[in-house]
């Protein structure tokens, strides 16, 4: 009977012994032995020193994924963080129907991103597409959304911001019901605007919103993966080749998995790095 | 003049609203105009037709895939609700040696980049023989760490009395989990539930990467091969079609839980 209920605990968090085990553990350390090696799956595999470690130092495309990458990053970020903290503060003002557009500005968000980009890949068109329709319309000039090499990146960044902005308005609206109400009343007594109002008070007050924001967004960046492979396939001239678009085309389209896993490996390290960077930024500010 | 600020403030906001549903009506919109009106399409097509639906499934297995989708995404639900609650209670209300260790590796695991396991875990699957297999699907969505973790904490604030209680009255620990706490936690259960579900729903990587076999491909999978492979011919309506079937089952289930599934996604955002 004792023995029981010393075992049962370990009875229950067994599932997650295993499923760390197998799926968790035993990866990481795979992926670590396989980047010293070549291996198509099929043939054995073949040891191959610090080749892979070479390859990846000296591949201009893996560098410039990680660049694009980044450009997402620096476009997207900023960008959700001013759309969704401008309707956020305006939401949360007393209007009628705010669960109307709350729910309106929500519904991106629950859609697949596979919905998503078909949509936007049509409304990118460049001689049909809505965007450029309406651009002609008011008697602009066309813009090459998806095939001008410097504006598809931009162009992803703006459809997935489009996409995820809903969830960081929600977010945004928890953060600023934490604020005192008592704050904005003493601030209107000494007679301060609306836009004082939300620099003194709102803004410092949000801040631990915003830096969860932003870790999430980077995250959630780093993945970037099915909008470039449906839109683009990475082009025009890779300038939309993603880091795990690269990976995913040399792990699973060329069957390199040394090679894949070593890309895997060091974007992983970046990644962890940016997040650890960002983490003792916050810590520090606050 | 107060009133025409009103008025044009709540015009303001109707339009940046529309701006988000309006691209999802010109899809639907799309979907049942024929070919040539779509590049001119704004409203309302002249005439509507059917055509896209009927070529795209001659084309494509969706409803296969819609019920892959179904199997796929309940059961892992199901298996990350009953394990998520099992291993959240062992972490929250049993007392053993490595208790704090496991937490601490849960908590680690979560900050720990996929991109790092995907080639490894994809060989793993090869290994068991599980490519083109739902397991691949399933089982390795089947513990995850976010779960383990909101139902800890969940089952922390579920006092301590009540667990006792049951236990005189005879309860075996299962049924503490299932008949004592998860009645109790229905908040976690629904948070969990959605996020689990939305998230293996939409999942689009991991099965590009272990299925092969058509019949077995769930609905974001199959619906992105179509729009990027040949088949869809370069026509837009089809594609369209495809998206429309892919967003209706959760855009329905949304305009009936809206309210849950805001709130779900908002709490596991800020526990995340």
């Amino acid at each position: 009977m004792i023995n029981r209920k010393k075992i049962l605990p370990y009875l229950l968090v067994s599932p997650y012994i295993l499923h760390f085990l197998l799926f968790v553990s035993f990866p990481v350390a795979f992926s670590i032995i396989l980047t010293f090696h070549k291996w198509n799956i099929i043939s054995p595999m073949e040891y191959s020193g610090i080749s892979n470690y070479i390859q990846l130092f000296n591949d201009k495309t893996f560098f410039k994924s990680i660049g694009n990458t980044l450009i997402f990053l620096v476009i997207h970020i900023p960008l959700q963080i001013t759309i969704a903290l401008f309707l956020a503060e305006i939401l949360n003002q007393k209007i009628k129907l705010r669960g109307v557009f709350r729910g309106a500005f929500f519904l991106p968000v629950i859609v697949s991103g596979v919905v998503v980009t078909i949509l936007w890949q049509q409304l990118y068109g460049f001689d049909t597409g809505l965007l450029n329709r309406i651009f002609t319309g008011i008697g602009l000039d066309k813009i090459g959304w998806l095939i001008d090499p410097k504006i598809a990146m931009p162009s992803i960044a703006l459809m997935a911001t489009w996409k995820n902005v809903g969830l960081y308005i929600v977010l945004f609206l928890v953060g600023l019901q934490t604020v005192p109400p008592q704050f904005y009343e003493a601030a209107d007594l000494e007679g301060a605007s609306h836009l004082q109002k939300f620099f003194k008070i709102t803004l410092p007050m949000i801040n631990p919103t915003i830096f969860m924001v932003v870790i999430l967004s980077t995250i959630g960046g780093f993945s970037l993966f099915i909008e470039p492979y449906i839109m683009t396939g990475g082009g025009p001239l890779n300038s939309t080749v993603s880091a795990v678009l690269y990976i995913y085309k040399q792990g699973f389209f060329y069957y390199h998995m040394g090679y894949a896993a070593t890309l895997g490996l060091f974007f992983a390290l970046i990644i962890l790095a940016v997040v650890v960077i960002q983490k003792k930024f916050i810590e520090t500010e606050n | 003049m107060k009133k025409l600020k009103t008025i044009l403030f709540y015009f303001a906001l109707a339009v940046s609203a529309l701006l988000f549903v309006y691209p999802f009506y010109w899809m639907l919109m799309g979907s049942f105009a024929p070919e040539n009106e779509i590049g001119s399409l704004t409203f309302l097509p002249n005439s509507v037709t059917l055509s896209s639906y009927s070529q795209m499934l001659d084309k494509i297995p969706i409803g296969g895939a819609f019920i892959n989708s179904i199997i796929v995404a309940s059961s892992i639900t199901i298996g990350v609700l009953i394990f998520g609650s099992m291993i959240g209670y062992a972490l929250s209300k049993l007392q053993f040696r490595g208790r704090d260790l496991i937490f601490y590796i849960i908590i680690f695991t979560m900050t720990l980049p996929f991109q790092i396991t995907l080639i490894p875990q994809y060989i793993i699957m090869v290994k068991l023989g599980w490519i083109d297999t739902y397991l691949a699907l399933i089982v390795p969505y089947l513990i995850n760490a976010l779960s383990i973790i909101m139902f800890r904490q969940y089952f922390k604030s579920i006092p301590d009395s009540l667990i006792d209680a049951a236990r005189i009255d005879g309860c075996n620990e299962m049924q503490i989990i299932f008949r004592i706490l998860w009645p109790n936690s229905l908040p976690a259960i629904i948070t969990i539930g959605i996020i689990t579900f939305m998230a293996s729903w939409n999942e689009v990587l991991w099965p590009l990467i272990v299925i092969r076999d058509e019949s077995l491909m769930t609905m974001p999978q199959l619906v992105t091969l179509f729009a990027v492979g040949g088949r869809a011919e370069s026509q837009l309506g089809v594609k369209l079609a495809s998206a429309v079937m892919l967003a209706l089952p959760i855009v329905v289930a949304y305009l009936f839980f809206q309210k849950y599934f805001i709130q779900s996604m908002a709490s596991a955002g800020i526990k995340e």
